[in-house]
């Protein structure tokens, strides 16, 4: 059995990051010229890593599966980021911040990466603002503030609801910067199949050109992934269509574990499903939260009505409203954390209360805000997501529906919960290695800071902590001992090996055993989506996990034997380039149906229904299950894993069962 | 507001690869009113794929409007006839039943076609590469509170950072300018005490870029605001000539 060293440096959780920066090795200006590193992705992730390596000398190859750096999928982000500022002097802190993530994550994340992270948060909004990035301002010049899930300050900086855009742009201008200093080679339309590894290292990747169709070799001294979350391993996500886990499923061929892959974010607040066409969920931010009050009828008659179209929101009275997370969670209110907003939701809707004709909706209640601040108010604060929410449903959310008693009555939005986000990922040790030698993993492809559950605004903070100032210098002591190791040549037997094996199995992808008689990438994957968000989706029970096991083998098998790709290797293919990514979602599936029914316990985002309080609450099993559970690929898609564990140690924080009712 | 079915004939513009002769094609596909105009497409290269026929190559990514990788000029106008919306926010609705509606992609000499539906926009990159930065290492930032920003500047700022870098309004110039897009760049720096050391600079190395990868000049048509998604105003354009003249001036 293998043994999972962490590397946590010793000390207190408030010296550590200190003393490692301290004490590790460095590589100094003119080795740094010497050495190459790949980043795969141009996230906030990628991207900052990649702009601040080459910015620190060392010569980076980026590589991005869009046609623009700055396409990718970090833009989508809407609320903000956190930061322990205390701007606005609220008692924040970076051990409040700190403490909120680490109980955000029901106790499930690594104490000394989450404290980093809360440590190296102010940086982030510091770097940001001399890069340009306009945040949100209040009148006297200084940065606003607002208020995200899972916390009692507000921390959470902002740019209009398009926060994530604003950071990318900045993160792409200096990785500009750098591509026009020659330091950055960007590498756009690409995307990467397979890991080289020589003598147990990672020394570069196989990437596939997308426009010629072509496999290019490409060495480096390290590889660092950057490839974000497998959402889409459910087909409906709020992810962008070419979000996909195969570059971390090819870590995880290579040897690289694959941790906690059960903890998958579903977001309370997406526009619900409106039939079979449709191919992606839309978020509605987190920060209508602020304002808009979540709701369903208090009688089950009005239900009824509202699933028939017979009545609207707006029919129903005040009195007649029960607002329940107010009710269940008196101290958070509509602002608890996503993962128990999301099963209150369900367990309403569950009982017979939803509110659209498929009985899968709630209601997210703009009136007491409009009715307190005035429509102008909170326009500008959520206008853009108002029209996006109106675009997409034709139902305007500030506009006045109906007056009853007095009391006006604005067109609420329904919305339901989705598959948003993936805090496991690819097992890291405390410098962002995987369990593979030279190949590292930041940003949302990792697995390392939100333990089961991730809070709002705390993704992009993670994303630029590891690119900006994490990475850059952890991989210096990995990097420290490779001064001396020439160029490696793309010509290398491994590189010739691997490469041939990525061309035999796309050649597989075509092979069309049924012609066009047999089955779309879509049909299959929506099949896939399928089954995963039943069985392995927002509750889980054994039963259910084991049917979805047999499932997702049945669909593997139709995937070998019916799969129908047309068009031929060469040149632009989007349908086979799906048809690679949707074989490794196959086995994601796996993943992630195979973790769920190992944790015997109810943590965040993974809801066991067997394992609940009388109230509903999700109840963990500390004595059994305080570890993070990381999966070593045997050789074999249809081999079982291999479960290690790396056991949590919590130094700082007494662990505790999750309240955010009092 | 109720769901309806609606069938109309898409004009398509197909085209093999970069070099190869393009022409269009018509498909009939129905879809329904909720559904939105490019699941309207998967819908149709679902219906391709099962024929034995190659789908249509189209970009796309994030579907909610904010990647700026979707494209199309669909009858007469990038991103459609919604106003201040992508065409991936394009709904059903807004179509008769019936229609014929024409798709064609980006028609520009700096976008050349990728495949069907897919340009090269790589240019778009290159004019960023030139100067769209703030020369800033990572590392070495005062607090973010030591300069206030006043929050009229910062929200102009804002507006102008709010290009997502889709091209529509080169598509939408009779003369493929791309002002609108640089501008909104050089104004976003100019705008805020961080860009202004090396506005002059800046403004220069855009401009110098943008005439050397082939787009064409702007003659204030404000064919480009009047399609952008994104609301960018011309204004900009304003901006960037007086940055660019007092530029020129400093020379």
């Amino acid at each position: 059995m293998s043994i999972i060293d962490s590397k946590i440096p010793e000390g207190p959780v408030a010296e550590k990051w200190t003393n490692y920066k301290a004490h590790q090795k460095l590589v100094n200006p003119a080795n740094k010229r010497k050495l190459d590193i790949i980043v795969v992705g141009t996230g906030l992730a990628g991207a900052s890593a990649a702009s601040t390596l080459a910015e620190m000398g060392f010569n980076v190859l980026n590589f991005c599966i869009q046609d623009s750096p700055r396409r990718a999928h970090s833009i989508a982000a809407q609320g903000g980021i956190n930061a322990a500022k205390n701007y606005q002097n609220d008692g924040d802190s970076v051990y409040r911040l700190f403490y909120d993530t680490v109980k955000g994550g029901d106790y499930r994340a690594r104490e000394a990466n989450v404290y980093r992270l809360a440590e190296v948060s102010n940086n982030i909004i510091d770097q940001c603002v001399a890069q340009g990035v306009p945040f949100a301002r209040e009148y006297g010049g200084l940065l606003a503030n607002r208020s995200f899930g899972g916390a009692q300050v507000s921390r959470t900086f902002y740019a209009k609801g398009q926060t994530g855009q604003q950071l990318l742009l900045g993160a792409y201008s200096s990785l500009n910067r750098q591509i026009q200093a020659g330091k950055v080679k960007s590498y756009n339309r690409y995307e990467m199949h397979d890991v080289v590894m020589i003598d147990g290292r990672a020394r570069g990747i196989i990437a596939k050109n997308l426009v010629t169709g072509k496999f290019e070799r490409f060495a480096a001294h390290a590889v660092v992934i950057a490839t974000g979350g497998y959402g889409n391993t459910y087909f409906l996500s709020t992810n962008a269509m070419a979000c996909n886990c195969s570059a971390a499923i090819a870590a995880y061929r290579k040897g690289a574990y694959f941790a906690n892959p059960s903890y998958v974010q579903i977001h309370p607040t997406c526009i619900p499903v409106h039939g079979d066409k449709q191919s992606k969920l839309t978020l509605m931010s987190e920060s209508l939260r602020n304002d808009g009050r979540i709701w369903v009828p208090k009688n089950i008659e009005d239900a009824k009505a509202l699933q028939a179209g017979t009545k609207k929101g707006s029919d129903i009275p005040e009195e007649d409203r029960d607002y329940y997370l107010e009710r269940r969670y008196p101290a958070f209110g509509n602002l608890v954390p996503r993962d128990v907003a999301s099963r209150a939701a369900k367990e309403r809707c569950d009982k017979g209360y939803g509110v659209n004709n498929t009985g899968l909706a709630v209601f997210l209640d703009f009136s007491e805000a409009i009715n307190r601040l005035g429509i102008d108010v909170v326009r500008q604060r959520y206008g853009n997501l108002f029209d996006m929410y109106e675009e997409i449903t034709d139902v305007n959310p500030g506009e006045l529906a109906k007056e009853i008693n007095g009391v006006k009555y604005y067109n609420p939005m329904m919305i339901f919960p989705a598959i948003h986000y993936t805090m496991g990922g690819i097992w890291v040790d405390y410098e962002l290695q995987t369990s593979v030698k030279g190949l590292f993993a930041i940003g949302e492809c990792n697995f390392s800071d939100h333990g089961a559950n991730r809070l709002g605004a705390s993704a992009l903070m993670q994303g630029l902590a590891d690119g900006y100032f994490v990475l850059p210098y952890t991989i210096q002591n990995y990097l420290s001992d490779q001064i001396t190791v020439p160029r490696f040549s793309t010509d290398a037997p491994e590189f010739i090996e691997t490469e041939k094996a990525c061309i035999e199995a796309q050649k597989a992808l075509l092979k069309n055993p049924k012609g066009k008689d047999g089955k779309s990438v879509d049909s299959i994957h929506k099949e896939l989506g399928h089954i995963m968000w039943e069985y392995v989706g927002m509750g889980r029970n054994k039963a259910g996990l084991e049917k979805a096991l047999v499932e997702l083998k049945r669909v593997r098998k139709e995937f070998e034997e019916e799969l129908f790709v047309p068009g031929v290797e060469e040149g632009m293919n989007n349908e086979l380039d799906k048809a690679f990514r949707l074989k490794d979602f196959i086995l994601m599936g796996e993943l992630i149906a195979n973790d769920a029914l190992h944790r015997e316990e109810s943590c965040g985002g993974h809801f066991r229904e067997e394992h609940q309080t009388e109230e509903g609450e999700a109840k963990r099993n500390d004595e059994n299950f305080f570890y993070v559970g990381c999966w070593n690929y045997q050789g074999d898609d249809d081999k079982a894993p291999e479960l290690i564990k790396e056991p949590l140690v919590y130094e700082a924080i007494k662990v505790q069962t999750r309240n955010y009712k009092n | 507001m109720a769901e309806k079915n609606i069938t109309v004939t898409l004009r398509v513009w197909r085209q093999a690869n970069a070099k190869a002769k393009g022409e269009f094609k018509d498909y009939k596909v129905t879809s329904t009113t909720d559904t939105s105009f490019l699941e309207t497409l998967d819908i149709l290269n679902e219906d391709l794929v099962s024929k034995g026929e190659e789908p249509i190559t189209f970009d796309h990514d994030c579907r909610e409007g904010i990647c700026g990788m979707c494209s199309l000029y669909i009858n007469g106008h990038p991103h459609g006839p919604a106003t201040l919306a992508t065409t991936c926010q394009l709904y059903m609705r807004r179509f008769k039943d019936g229609e014929v509606i024409t798709v064609e992609p980006w028609r520009s000499a700096a976008f050349p076609v990728i495949k069907d539906l897919m340009v090269d926009r790589n240019a778009f990159d290159k004019i960023q590469q030139a100067g769209g930065y703030v020369s800033f290492n990572c590392g070495g930032a005062q607090d973010a509170n030591a300069i206030p920003i006043p929050k009229e500047k910062a929200d102009l700022a804002m507006d102008a950072a709010t290009c997502v870098g889709c091209g529509a309004c080169v598509a939408a110039c009779k003369n493929g300018s791309a002002m609108l897009f640089v501008s909104a760049k050089v104004s976003q720096f100019a705008l805020l005490p961080q860009g202004k050391a090396e506005a002059a600079r800046r403004a220069k190395a855009m401009v110098a870029k943008m005439d050397e990868l082939g787009f064409g000049n702007c003659t204030n048509t404000r064919a480009c605001e009047a399609e952008c998604p994104k609301g960018i105003s011309i204004s900009n354009i304003a901006r960037l000539n007086r940055e660019f003249l007092v530029a020129k001036l400093k020379d």
